[in-house]
């Protein structure tokens, strides 16, 4: 898993209650492609992904891998592709917010939606663009017994605060850069941090890597090579975990665990929205890739309709003429003209090549 | 054509004939084995076509790449035996390959 892309992000902010004419919801491909399609036709967005980056399963999932089926483009790599989409869509000004989750999405009176993230950033919208692909982000839970009871009061996949580790025995479990990173940053409020992992190599980022192992020789972490099998506890509180090592099985006593195994996508907050749903799709019609609540439209994976593929040209496609559409409704007045970038000045000074 | 087995953790054995050339994950697939998710379509970025193979296999099936390796992180419960599914081509020389499906996938 991609735990190294580097795009700066074009902003960012956080918090507080923003107008604007659209949200978009995702960062994957056809969320920064619709950035494009709007944004030629002078309708500003922002941007929200629960990722740290933009780039959606082609960052998240295969950033190395090469694709061959994007229009003129022979190869290209998730990355890649990604880096071109930031490039082409610069001259818009998106605005993005990165990791932070859209959970709240409400038609109010007056027409406009309300959305709300899970870092309380609101948004006021003309329209609203869902390009959640395969649904959010989320960690992935290990399957232990009874591990639902314990999240978010000893479990935790991510932590926002970390004094809130203070004076905790703290296990962390994984070999990738979450693990190092909050070993690193945790052990210095722990009571005790065990690192625990199936083996003796780690993915993360050298450095850390090295600092870990020095830590583990001043003894401030301890380096247990193994898997859990088995959690201790009642009422949501841990009091130890059971490890499988290569000798046998240790029982670690401990009041926190964190457990990276990585990011899977789950649907999310997408299906609370009130939206006609199909197998866990969102349905829209094939002519603005609108769905059932008019100024809600979904492109990309997320969607449904009937011959619907889940490539990412097919998602250009639908993000082009869900602008369009979108257009009819944030400047109904306005009379629409089709244009080629190619050739239209208006464009070409929009895009900043004129 | 070349034989696959697949051992469910409930002991249920299930042969199937794979094409070569296909993968071992595809070929699952294609006969819905149960346990063997897939959820990237065989990029090596999921973990979730996790199977044991029988240690009478594995030195014919080989070892894991460290790309496979550091994917192996991300699955559950992970042995001697541990290899992505999406990994292993199907051939000649693993005609009769067993290989057993684990308990969960996460
Ligand atoms: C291994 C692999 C290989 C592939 N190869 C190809 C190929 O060769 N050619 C091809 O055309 N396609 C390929 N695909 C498919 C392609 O990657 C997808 O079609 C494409 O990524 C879909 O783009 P998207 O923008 O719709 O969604 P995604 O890329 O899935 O991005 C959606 C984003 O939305 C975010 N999100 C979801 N819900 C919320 C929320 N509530 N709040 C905030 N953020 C949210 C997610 O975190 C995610 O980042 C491949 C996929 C995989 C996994
Ligand atoms: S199918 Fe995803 S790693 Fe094998």
């Amino acid at each position: 898993m991609a735990e190294t892309i580097s795009i700066a992000p074009a902003s960012s902010e956080g918090g507080g209650l923003i107008e604007t004419d659209a949200v978009i919801i995702g960062a994957g491909p056809c969320g920064l492609f619709a950035v494009f399609e709007l944004g030629l036709l002078d309708i500003k967005a922002h941007v929200v992904d629960i990722l740290d980056r933009p780039g959606g399963q082609c960052a998240e999932l295969y950033p190395e891998k090469p694709i061959y089926d994007v229009p003129a483009l022979p190869i290209v790599t998730g990355q890649e592709l990604t880096e071109r989409l930031m490039e082409q869509i610069k001259p818009f000004n998106p605005v993005f917010h990165f990791s932070e989750r859209i959970d709240e999405l409400k038609k109010q009176a007056d027409g406009r939606f309300h959305l709300v993230t899970d870092a309380g950033t609101e948004f006021i919208a003309k329209v609203v663009v869902i390009a959640a692909g395969g649904g959010s982000f989320t960690p992935k839970r290990p399957p232990l017994n009874g591990i639902e009871d314990f999240e978010g009061k000893s479990v935790f996949y991510s932590v926002r605060k970390i004094e809130s580790m203070r004076g905790k025995d703290i296990v962390i479990v994984g070999g990738g850069d979450s693990a190092l990173d909050w070993t690193l940053n945790l052990a210095p409020v722990a009571n005790s941090l065990t690192l625990i992992h199936r083996r003796d190599e780690f993915r993360a980022a050298p450095h850390s890597v090295e600092k870990m192992r020095k830590m583990v020789e001043d003894a401030s972490v301890r380096l247990m090579i193994g898997q859990v099998t088995a959690l201790e506890g009642a009422d949501g509180q841990l009091t130890a975990i059971e490890v499988k090592t290569a000798s046998g099985s240790e029982k670690i006593p401990c009041t926190a665990m964190l457990p990276f195994f990585g990011l899977t996508m789950k649907l999310g907050p997408v299906a609370d929205w009130g939206l006609n749903l199909h197998e866990n799709l969102v349905s829209v019609d094939t002519e603005r890739f609108e769905t059932n609540e008019h100024g809600i439209f979904a492109i990309g994976d997320i969607n449904t309709y009937p011959g619907k593929l889940k490539l990412i040209l097919s998602g250009f496609h639908e993000a082009a003429l869900m602008a369009q559409a979108a257009q009819r409704i944030i400047y109904p007045e306005k009379k629409v003209v089709f244009q080629y970038t190619t050739s239209s000045s208006s464009l070409q000074k929009k895009l900043g090549v004129k | 054509m070349t034989k696959i087995t697949f051992i469910q953790p409930d002991g249920e054995s299930q042969t199937v004939e794979a094409e070569n050339g296909l993968t071992v994950m595809e070929a699952a697939k294609l006969n819905d084995i149960a346990g063997i998710e897939a959820e990237c379509g065989g990029a090596c970025a999921c973990a979730t076509c996790h199977v044991y193979v029988d240690d009478a296999w594995r030195d014919k099936v080989g070892k894991a790449s460290d790309m496979e390796e550091d994917m192996l992180d991300f699955a559950f419960d992970v042995r001697e035996g541990s290899r992505l599914s999406c990994q292993i081509k199907v051939s000649d020389a693993i005609d009769g390959l067993v290989v057993r499906v684990p308990a969960k996938q996460f």
